[in-house]
């Protein structure tokens, strides 16, 4: 039995062959020229199912060099086995050092959350893409869409958006809310919930979208501006939980919903695991947080 | 009568569109003036459908012009970049499918399909969009209460007026229909055909109509093309032709109507 630390030499540094990261990469490239853009690759099998980060791993992998420190995150956990098998998969694959301090780290690759610190310059963010077309569930014609984007006809996308108020009296899409990045390309940010989007613009890090099944991948360069769609009379909310954590106390971090019994108690918790720890490690307690933090 | 210092809505200059070496429709030439209704007959296969879509952008034409008076003067629609005439489509044009399931979205409501075409042309609030889907569904008489029903709880006929509605609300000055009646029965279809000479009246439309049902051009058209194998045989206004018939198809296409 392999230990998680041990690095495989059977393979090439970080698994996929130097043609392949480097027709990745210049998919990469192609992406950061334009923002929003979804540029086809020829995405491969990948040593673990469709829907499981395939696209993700493959960009993690194309932008790792030995030096890097990879934080990998799943729903904001580090500690899920999504995040724990993918953190191992990159340590025995190209030996690079892990971590879970999001500032520590120089490559994040994420599943639907975007960590509640700060990124800073020279910081990646990858994220795992299920499906990258945003038009896609009211549009299902691939040359319909690609045509859409290419002539900037984006009315279908506030039509799903009248439907949400139509049927629930407010814009109920909650995750994977679509933005439109410099006023050119309407992207869909990958299933993050709505309360991420404001962090998409303007972020200092290099934001890199991989879609491993759909052979998708699009970018947001640094400091670059992504615009949540919505109506003058509906504005655009930053929705989460109306709490604060149960841990840490944090007020203003997305939370996890958890069912603590069999009579319905339940506690909130913030979905960013490092996030809450540091903050328990610097002394901040929430209604629960005493008993539990200690542990 | 028209003014001959009106200049059309449309010219079609000798129109043609081969698929192969099968002729789809050949030579064709016509202008449509403001306000003025079109209609085109022929039975199936004689290339009224192909002359539809060569005219609304849906399919290249091989040879001819198809000049539409844009606000900005008249352009070849023909030439001009699709993303002009992809425009052009959603506001000065409306195209009407012979089924509402071609030209609806079935998985959105009915306010939904009345309000893509206005939030495709920029209107971003909602309460504005929600009224006027509203006031549109009274214009084709569907009940306001219907408004956040899918197109698929609807019946045919009401399908057939939403898709109306839809193509509509954006104030179109040309309208191509492509068998607006067909697949509804009679008393469905005298409505439907009521409402249209209605709202073409109101709105003072443009329209072209294709279809096979002679009673729907004789009710709407004020004028009328008759196609056989890809060519126009006859056209005149409706009355004449159909009332006295010249050419030895129009002349079979009259005398085929069943007189009840």
């Amino acid at each position: 039995m392999m230990t998680a630390t041990t690095a495989m030499t059977d393979y090439n540094f970080a698994y996929l062959d130097e043609q392949t990261k480097r027709m990745i990469r210049r998919a990469i490239l192609k992406g950061i020229a334009i923002p929003g853009y979804q540029v086809p690759f020829a995405s491969r099998e990948m040593p673990m199912p469709y829907g499981w980060g395939t696209g993700g791993v493959q960009v993690t992998a194309a932008c790792l060099v030995p030096e890097d420190r990879l934080k990998v995150i799943d729903q904001g956990a580090d500690d899920t086995t999504n995040a724990v098998s993918i953190r191992r998969f990159f340590q025995r694959t190209a030996g690079v050092a892990v971590t879970e301090a999001t500032s520590d780290a120089t490559v994040i690759q994420t599943r639907h959350r975007i960590p509640e610190t700060p990124l800073h310059e020279g910081q990646i963010l990858v994220y795992q893409v299920p499906i990258p077309e945003p038009l896609r569930f009211l549009e299902p014609r691939e040359t319909e869409t690609r045509k859409m984007h290419e002539l900037e006809e984006y009315g279908l996308i506030h039509v799903k958006l009248y439907e949400d108020i139509a049927r629930h009296g407010q814009i109920a899409t909650a995750y994977a809310y679509p933005v439109k990045v410099e006023d050119r390309y309407v992207m869909d940010p990958s299933p993050i919930p709505k309360f991420d989007n404001p962090k998409l613009s303007g972020n200092p890090a290099i934001q890199l979208f991989g879609a491993g099944r759909e052979q998708r991948i699009y970018a947001l360069p640094p400091y670059t501006e992504a615009v949540s769609l919505d109506f003058e009379d509906h504005p655009f909310v930053a929705s989460k939980a109306d709490h604060d954590c149960d841990l840490c106390g944090a007020a203003n971090s997305y939370l996890d919903e958890v069912i603590t019994d069999n009579h319905g108690a339940r506690m909130f918790v913030c979905s960013d695991t490092d996030f809450c720890r540091v903050r328990r490690e610097d002394g901040y307690a929430g209604r629960l947080g005493a008993s539990q933090g200690d542990q | 009568m028209l003014d001959a210092s009106i200049s059309p809505l449309l010219s079609v200059q000798n129109l043609s569109k081969f698929y192969g070496a099968r002729i789809g429709c050949k030579a064709i030439s016509f202008d449509l003036y403001p306000g003025e209704v079109l209609g085109i007959v022929g039975e199936s296969g004689s290339g009224k459908s192909t002359l539809l879509s060569c005219l609304a952008g849906h399919l290249a034409p091989d040879t001819g012009k198809v000049i539409f008076a844009t606000a900005q003067g008249p352009k070849d629609t023909v030439l001009m970049a699709e993303a002009d005439r992809r425009r052009l489509a959603r506001t000065d044009w409306a195209f009407v499918h012979q089924n509402p399931r071609d030209g609806l979205r079935m998985g959105v409501s009915a306010g939904g399909n009345v309000g893509e075409r206005l939030m495709a042309v920029g209107a971003r609030h909602y309460g504005d969009i929600r009224t006027q889907a509203v006031d549109w569904l009274g214009r084709v008489e569907i009940a306001a209460d219907r408004v956040d029903d899918r197109p698929s709880a609807f019946s045919g006929g009401m399908q057939q007026r939403l898709q109306i509605a839809r193509n509509l609300v954006t104030g179109p000055r040309l309208v191509f229909m492509d068998e607006p009646t067909g697949g509804l029965d009679v008393s469905v279809q005298a409505r439907l055909l009521d409402l249209l000479r209605g709202l073409v009246r109101q709105m003072g439309l443009s329209a072209i109509i294709v279809t096979h049902d002679l009673a729907v051009v004789r009710l709407l058209a004020d004028r009328l093309m008759v196609m056989k194998d890809g060519h126009v045989v006859e056209q005149g206004l409706t009355d004449q032709v159909l009332d006295d018939p010249q050419h030895a198809y129009t002349q079979l296409l009259v005398s085929s109507v069943l007189q009840v």
